[in-house]
C-alpha cells in the first residue's frame, strides 16, 4: 500500500495530474492525506486536489450478499496550487490547469 | 507477608480490569471551520466546568490534538458514558501559509501555523486509523456538504466501522441548511446544534448516551 502511495505522490508532486481507474480504498485515502501532509513545505508543495466518482455499475449480487461494496471508482489527484476544477461528465473529464 | 500482598494487588488489579467499563475515546473531527473546537469546549464545559483550547475565525487554530479524559455524560433516563473527548485540527487536503496571510498575519508566523497544521491533520489522520473509538463528525450548515473531503472522511471512519454520529452545526446563522446534511448521510444519525449558543445540544448529550455507550 505504502508503495502504491508514495507512487502517486511522487507524481503529483512533480506537477502531473494522477487518474486511477479503480480508485483508493478508505484505508489508502486516509494514508494519502497523512504522507500529503508530511510532504507540504513554503512556496513548495502546497497538498493536494482530489476528486473521486462513483462507478457506474452496481455491486452485483454476490458482492451485495458478502457486502461488498463496488470498488470501481475512478479517482483523480493533482497538485492544489495548480488544479481547479475538475468537471465529469459522461465519458468525458474537464479540469482547469493552472501553470506555474 | 510481601508476597500475600503483592498476590491481593495483582488479582485486585486483574478484577478491576475486567469488570470496569472500557473507557471509549471520542474524536471530534471535520473540516477547518466547522466548530470542533467549540463544541468540545462546551462538551467540556457543561460536564467538567473547564475548556478545552482556544477558537479563531482564521481556519487551522487548532493545530495540535487536545484531549480531556474521563468525561462523564449521563443521559435524561440516567443512564451514563465516560468518554474521553479528543479535538482534532481540520482535516483538508492542501494547506497553503498564504491563506493565513490574507487574514493579516506576519509571513514567519503564517509558515510555522501552516507547518504545525499539517502535522496536526497527519497526527489526526494516523490516531482515526489506531486511537479513536467513536466519531463527531462536525459540518458547517451553511456550508455544501458535499465537499470531498467529508465524502472521504466518512467513508473512512465507515471502513474502520466506528460509530459516528453527524453534527451539523451553526443552525444559528440565516444561511443554515441542516437538512442537506441529512440527506448526504441519511446512513448515520444527523443532530442539527449550534455549538456557540447551545442550541439543541443536549439532544447531541442523549445521542452520544446512546451511541457510544
Amino acid at each position: 500500500m505504502m508503495e502504491k502511495i508514495r507512487l502517486i505522490l511522487d507524481d503529483v508532486m512533480e506537477g502531473n495530474i494522477v487518474v486511477l481507474e479503480k480508485g483508493l480504498a478508505p484505508e489508502e485515502q486516509s494514508k494519502l492525506i497523512e504522507i500529503t501532509m508530511r510532504e507540504i513545505t513554503p512556496d513548495g508543495f502546497a497538498g493536494i486536489e482530489m476528486e473521486t466518482y462513483p462507478a457506474k455499475e452496481k455491486p452485483g449480487f454476490l458482492d451485495r450478499l458478502l457486502g461488498k461494496s463496488s470498488p470501481t471508482r475512478l479517482t483523480v489527484i493533482g497538485p492544489a496550487d495548480q488544479l481547479k476544477t475538475i468537471k465529469k461528465e459522461k465519458d468525458f473529464i474537464t479540469a482547469w490547469v493552472s501553470s506555474r | 507477608m510481601d508476597f500475600l500482598f503483592r498476590a491481593r494487588k495483582k488479582i485486585s488489579k486483574f478484577l478491576k480490569a475486567f469488570f470496569s467499563k472500557r473507557q471509549s475515546r471520542i474524536g471530534i473531527y471535520g473540516p477547518p471551520n466547522a466548530g470542533k473546537t467549540t463544541l468540545a469546549n462546551r462538551i467540556v464545559r457543561d460536564w467538567t466546568g473547564d475548556a478545552l483550547g482556544p477558537v479563531s475565525e482564521i481556519p487551522h487554530e487548532t493545530r495540535r490534538a487536545r484531549r480531556k479524559e474521563g468525561i462523564v455524560i449521563t443521559g435524561n433516563n440516567g443512564g451514563s458514558i465516560t468518554i474521553d473527548i479528543v479535538d482534532t485540527p481540520g482535516v483538508t487536503t492542501k494547506i497553503d501559509y498564504k491563506e493565513f496571510i490574507e487574514y493579516g498575519m506576519e509571513k514567519d508566523e503564517a509558515v510555522k501555523r501552516a507547518r504545525e497544521a499539517t502535522e496536526g491533520v497527519a497526527e489526526a489522520m494516523h490516531w482515526l486509523r489506531e486511537d479513536i473509538n467513536g466519531v463527531i463528525y462536525m459540518l458547517d450548515s451553511t456550508l455544501d456538504p458535499f465537499m470531498q473531503v467529508n465524502i472521504m472522511m466518512v467513508g473512512i471512519i465507515e471502513s474502520r466501522k466506528l460509530p459516528v454520529i453527524i453534527v451539523a452545526n451553526k443552525i444559528d446563522l440565516p444561511d443554515a441548511a441542516p437538512q442537506r446534511i441529512k440527506s448526504a448521510f441519511p446512513q448515520h444519525p444527523v443532530i442539527s446544534i449550534s455549538g456557540l449558543e447551545g442550541d439543541n445540544v443536549e439532544e447531541l448529550y442523549e445521542k452520544m448516551v446512546e451511541y457510544f455507550g
